[in-house]
């Protein structure tokens, strides 16, 4: 064994054999990630008609994980480590850990899929097959959960690949031959890449051993002579990521995914699938590499193109969309793609800017898919053609749709603003000066597909009729259910931006990784 | 030496008559029989083996392993034969069981 | 502890004379020989973790003319899986075959392809392994005849011929060792052979006749058909354990006995029929029109898997690495088992809910039936080898050491075989997410749902938690490194 195999700090203890006696540093991981798997496998058993049953499970289990999930962050921020060993056959464990990193990922999921919940509960109502859908929205969550924990690239993996089973039956779940053509596109494209993480994962582990993840990485010790096999290995990893992360020319499932019903669209773009992605470049180049020797191989500096390439491509794909759920994944294709820019750029700077923008992209795009979704389900409206004059019409829901609009073009002090300030100014410290033109050209780009939907939302006459509304009754413009999720989460957008620099913060935490992950 | 060399050599030759007439025959009782053949074969190796010269008793293991040996085969040619002659007969379908 | 073994064997024959003396009750005897025999299955493998590898010699009597039967740590592994197989698929059938009647002729047959399995993994010569593949072979065909319908007949009177073809070919091998060598026992055997041509001889007809039964590609064309025409459990049985069988067999022989003729160039043209299967396999599921003749490709492929281990084994010295390729191939049958059986317990559900087995149609029962559907699924992903299966962690073991040993070659036959396999298995599932209508309602059935989930979830879930006591059973290092480059193992 070598220093590689045994992070400092860390005792390789099988604590799950450890007799049953496992203390709270090793439960608290596991905890979480039952506290949506337990409950997801009884929905599957729950009968049709018990909704309120479902609904208590559902939310019993989100809100229990977000007090866990509260109880990782303080004890995280003082420096506690988390962690749960669970040997499987010689030299692979499957490791629970919680750094900075994970419980940045695990709170942005957490919160979401709380929200997310609610609005899937008042999406859905009266639709058929519930029990199944949440079933497998709880795995989902579960899946991400223990991508965001997990401790190696095995256990990364194994987490990786469930969420690829658990979204199938989500994206097919209306069963419309047009559903089923996506759902067996996505799997096509996410079972390929998958197949290639898998094999990136193994051979990394017979050319260095078996190797946690750990802060500033552990390959630069290896021999020059397996730095080729590296950097052939570091292809095969981000290739196999990239397709889950949306990368040009790996993007095409996104669009097509489409399909799906509005939370699982809003689970897909900015809690799971897409993040989880965006999450594993960002662990292969942190925590495995190490950002430094990344760099030192010349491998960040392709990752860079590649990520640049993809926002551009995106935003100008965005651009002909007419299809407002489509033109909003275009914009993720190229949002996420900043996370990638961020990790691919040395320097703290703009890796903080990557960083808070996985909780940033998050927030303001999980708004406008929920807005996207209140316009279908409550006027029938699917293409941006239709949507003159629904501001008058929906007030609430558009205000939050124009807060996660202008987030995303960069308007201060939206927080994605925060995001590309961060970029920006790490790519002038890192003398990376074409970035500020891809952010800038990026920026006049999200405008040109934004903005319009904003004027015709809020300028033009209103149609006489809607495509197809809805009455449902009350007072609002929408179930209470449907209106209330987006509009909090566009206030959270707001918040992050306003207080960036409050404790605890996606910013601050952000601040907090980049620290640790340049030893400062 | 020499007849025990031949006889083994019978044996093998046996098989391989069996074997083509096996593979180059489409009626199952044809098959059937080539299988006996084949087996007959192995039993006359299994023979030859045995034997170990005029003033030696022959080794009573290949002897015993022929005898368990014909009635495996016995028994495998009935069962073919039955189902074979199942075949000539109108069949109950059992939708359960076939598509 | 010893006698367990002939138990082992003797109680399921037992059983079947019994259930065949007594037919009325062939229902709650067959049931309790199931239950006693698994029983004596699992207490081998108790025994042998607790003390060790068993061998007995039947009545006293020691080689030559006796009968030895003999336990390791494999043998334990595979016994364990089998007899828990085994009574999962006798619980279904007690469901299956209640409307038909067909269980008096079921329980008899069956106890006696029980007993060959259980006697042929723990044989200790090559005429007492003889022996229990004739009595494998004639029970297994007249089990898959059981249906009663032309196809399934014509399908299995081929299984027979072959399976009399593979057991010829076999014997004349076993003649063969006896000619050169003077003993049919394997660890005498082990002692006497010596590279030549009439021990390369034996070994070719050797394994001929067994990698006919494996279905070994291109020697596979009798079991699609064979298994897909048979009733349900005796499918699962066929798929998952006879050619199970075939394949430990010649895994001991090449391991064992023949170790020393074996060269790594045959090896390889193994794992080159085995990488055929892998692929013609998954590609001939991935077209086949019903559920259970997918299945049934879907076995050629998984047992191409098993052979691409032969070659890895060949070049890798012992160490950690051979004993990581050892329980890895370990891990992939055994998961294999339980899988495979599983989804033919599953699809014989459906096909009983929905009148026939076509995949394009099996929307309304797939959605009518969440247990089997979900098991169906289940067994899918351990078929494609997704995580936390043991396949997932089988194909992992493969993979590494192809890497280790620099036979990057086999990691492409694999990616492609688990790409097809993903691709079949999600054609079965989006079934489930249709609209059609349902046309009628069937009853569930606890005796027929839970065996097929219960044995699916093994292979993906249980097995995970298995995996560490495996290496043990088996002998190996569970603490050791997984093999790495340069510097030799890690």
């Amino acid at each position: 064994m070598n220093a590689l195999t045994n992070p400092p700090g860390i005792l390789p203890g099988a604590v799950f054999a450890a007799g049953g006696l496992m203390d709270m540093a090793a439960l608290l991981p596991v905890l979480i990630l039952l506290s949506s798997l337990l409950p997801g496998l009884v929905i599957f058993l729950v009968k049709e008609e018990s909704r309120a049953l479902r609904a208590t499970l559902n939310l019993f289990g989100a809100i229990f994980k977000l007090m866990l999930v509260g109880m990782m962050i303080w004890g995280v921020w003082h420096g506690r480590v988390y962690e749960a060993r669970l040997p499987v056959v010689p030299g692979l464990e499957l490791v629970l850990h919680a750094d900075a990193l994970s419980v940045l990922f695990v709170t942005l999921s957490t919160l979401l899929w709380l929200i997310a919940t609610i609005y899937a509960i008042g999406y859905l109502e009266n639709s058929p097959n519930r029990s199944r859908f949440f079933g497998f929205y709880s795995l989902c969550v579960s899946a991400t959960m223990g991508i965001a924990l997990a401790g190696n690239l095995m256990t990364f993996v194994l987490f990786y690949e469930i969420l690829t089973l658990a979204t199938f039956p989500l994206v097919a779940h209306r069963g419309t031959a047009k559903a089923l053509r996506g759902a067996k596109l996505y799997l096509a494209y996410t079972m390929s890449g998958g197949a290639l993480v898998v094999i990136g994962t193994i051979w990394l582990h017979v050319v260095a051993g078996p190797i946690d993840f750990v802060e500033r990485g552990v390959l630069s010790g290896l021999p020059a002579a397996r730095h080729g096999q590296l950097i052939a290995i570091f292809a095969v990893l981000i290739t196999g990521l990239g397709v889950k992360a949306a990368l040009v020319p790996l993007h095409g499932w996104l669009p097509i995914a489409m399909v799906a019903p509005a939370p699982v669209s809003a689970l897909l773009h900015a809690v799971a699938v897409v993040k989880a992605g965006a999450f594993g470049i960002l662990r292969v180049i942190y925590d495995v590499y190490g950002v430094e020797f990344a760099a030192s191989l010349g491998l960040l500096a392709a990752l860079s193109v590649v990520a640049a390439a993809t926002i551009l491509w995106g935003s100008i794909k965005a651009l002909s969309e007419n299809g407002l759920k489509r033109r909003l994944a275009y914009s993720t294709v190229s949002q996420v793609s900043y996370i990638a820019l961020g990790a691919s750029i040395v320097g703290p700077i703009a890796t903080i800017g990557g960083m808070v923008h996985l909780v940033h992209q998050g927030i303001m795009k999980i708004t406008l898919f929920l807005c996207a979704g209140n316009y279908a389900e409550t006027l029938g409206i699917h293409d941006v053609s239709e949507m003159d004059g629904v501001g008058r019409r929906m007030p609430w829901t558009t205000l939050a749709f124009s807060v996660g609009a202008l987030g995303m073009i960069g308007f201060p002090p939206i927080a994605g603003f925060v995001t590309k300030w961060y970029l920006g100014l790490g790519a002038v410290t890192a003398g990376a000066y074409w970035v500020l033109l891809v952010l800038a050209l990026s920026t006049l780009l999200n405008a040109a597909y934004f903005l319009p939907i904003l004027y015709r939302a809020w300028f033009l006459p209103t149609p006489g009729t809607w495509p197809q509304e809805h009455d449902h009754g009350g007072r609002f413009e929408t179930m209470p259910a449907l209106l209330w999720p987006p509009v909090f989460t566009a206030l959270l957008s707001i918040l992050a931006g306003l207080f960036a620099g409050a404790p605890f913060s996606p910013l601050e935490w952000a601040t907090l990784i980049a620290k640790r992950e340049y030893g400062l | 030496m020499l007849p025990q060399a031949l006889y083994g050599a019978a044996g093998i030759l046996l098989f391989v008559i069996g074997l083509w007439s096996l593979l180059v025959h489409a009626s199952i009782l044809r098959k059937l029989i080539a299988i006996n053949i084949m087996g007959s074969g192995v039993f006359h190796v299994f023979i030859a083996v045995a034997y170990r010269g005029p003033a030696l008793a022959p080794d009573p293991v290949p002897h015993a392993l022929v005898l368990t040996g014909i009635v495996a085969a016995v028994s495998a040619t009935a069962l073919a034969l039955a189902l074979a002659a199942r075949l000539e007969q109108p069949t109950e379908r059992d939708p359960a069981d076939h598509g | 502890m010893d006698e367990l073994l002939i138990l082992a064997v003797a109680l399921p024959i037992l059983g079947a004379t019994l259930t065949t003396a007594l037919p009325r009750w062939a229902l709650a005897v067959g049931l309790l020989a199931a239950l006693v025999t698994s029983a004596t299955g699992l207490a081998v493998t108790a025994a042998v973790w607790w003390q060790g590898p068993l061998h007995l010699a039947v009545g006293g009597w020691e080689a030559p003319l006796g009968v030895a039967l003999r336990a390791d740590g494999l043998t334990a592994a595979l016994l364990a899986m089998i007899n828990l197989v085994a009574l999962g698929i006798s619980i279904y059938a007690s469901g299956y075959f209640r409307a038909s009647g067909k269980l008096v002729h079921f329980w008899p047959l069956w106890l006696l392809l029980w007993a060959s399995l259980n006697g042929a993994f723990m044989s200790a010569d090559l005429f007492n392994i003889y022996v229990t593949l004739e009595v494998m072979g004639l029970s297994a065909a007249s089990l898959g005849a059981l249906g009663g319908s032309r196809a399934a007949v014509v399908a299995n009177l081929r299984y027979l011929l072959v399976g009399l073809l593979g057991s010829m070919t076999y014997l004349l091998g076993v003649a063969l060792v006896y000619t050169a060598y003077g003993t049919l026992e394997l660890h005498l055997l082990a002692e006497r052979i010596t590279a030549g041509p009439q021990g390369a001889a034996a070994l070719v007809l050797v394994t001929a006749g067994l990698a006919l039964k494996a279905a070994l590609f291109p020697l596979h064309f009798w079991l699609p058909p064979a298994h897909s025409a048979a009733p349900a459990p005796v499918s699962a049985a066929l798929s998952a354990l006879v050619v199970k069988a075939a394949f430990y067999l010649i895994l001991r022989l090449w391991l064992g006995p023949f170790a020393a003729v074996t060269t790594t160039s045959a090896a390889v043209v193994l794992g080159l029929l085995g990488a055929g299967g892998v692929v013609w396999g998954s590609w001939r599921a991935l077209r086949a029109e019903r559920l259970k003749l997918l299945a049934a490709y879907s076995t050629v492929a998984q047992v191409g898997y098993l052979f691409l281990f032969l070659p890895m084994l060949a070049v890798t010295p012992a160490g950690p690495g051979r004993a990581s390729l050892t329980a890895g191939l370990a891990l992939m049958a055994l998961s294999h088992g339980f899988a495979k059986a599983g989804l033919f317990l599953a699809a014989g559900q459906l096909q009983q809910y929905a009148g026939h087995d076509r995949i394009n149609d099996l929307g309304p029962a797939a959605r009518e039936h969440p247990a089997s559907t979900f098991a169906v699924a289940l067994a899918g992903v351990a078929l494609v080898g997704l995580p936390p299966s043991g396949t997932f962690f089988g194909k992992w073991l493969l993979i590494s050491n192809a890497f280790a040993t620099g036979q990057w070659w086999w990691v492409v036959v694999v990616l492609l075989g688990t790409l097809l396999a993903a691709s079949y298995t999600f054609r079965v599932l989006s079934r489930a997410f249709s609209t059609e209508r349902v046309p009628r309602q069937a009853p569930t059935d606890l005796r027929t749902e839970l065996p097929a989930l219960v044995l699916t979830a093994t292979a993906v879930v249980l097995l995970l938690f298995l995996a560490r006591p495996l290496w043990t059973l088996l002998g190996l290092d569970a603490d050791a490194a997984l093999p790495g480059l340069a510097g030799g193992w890690r």
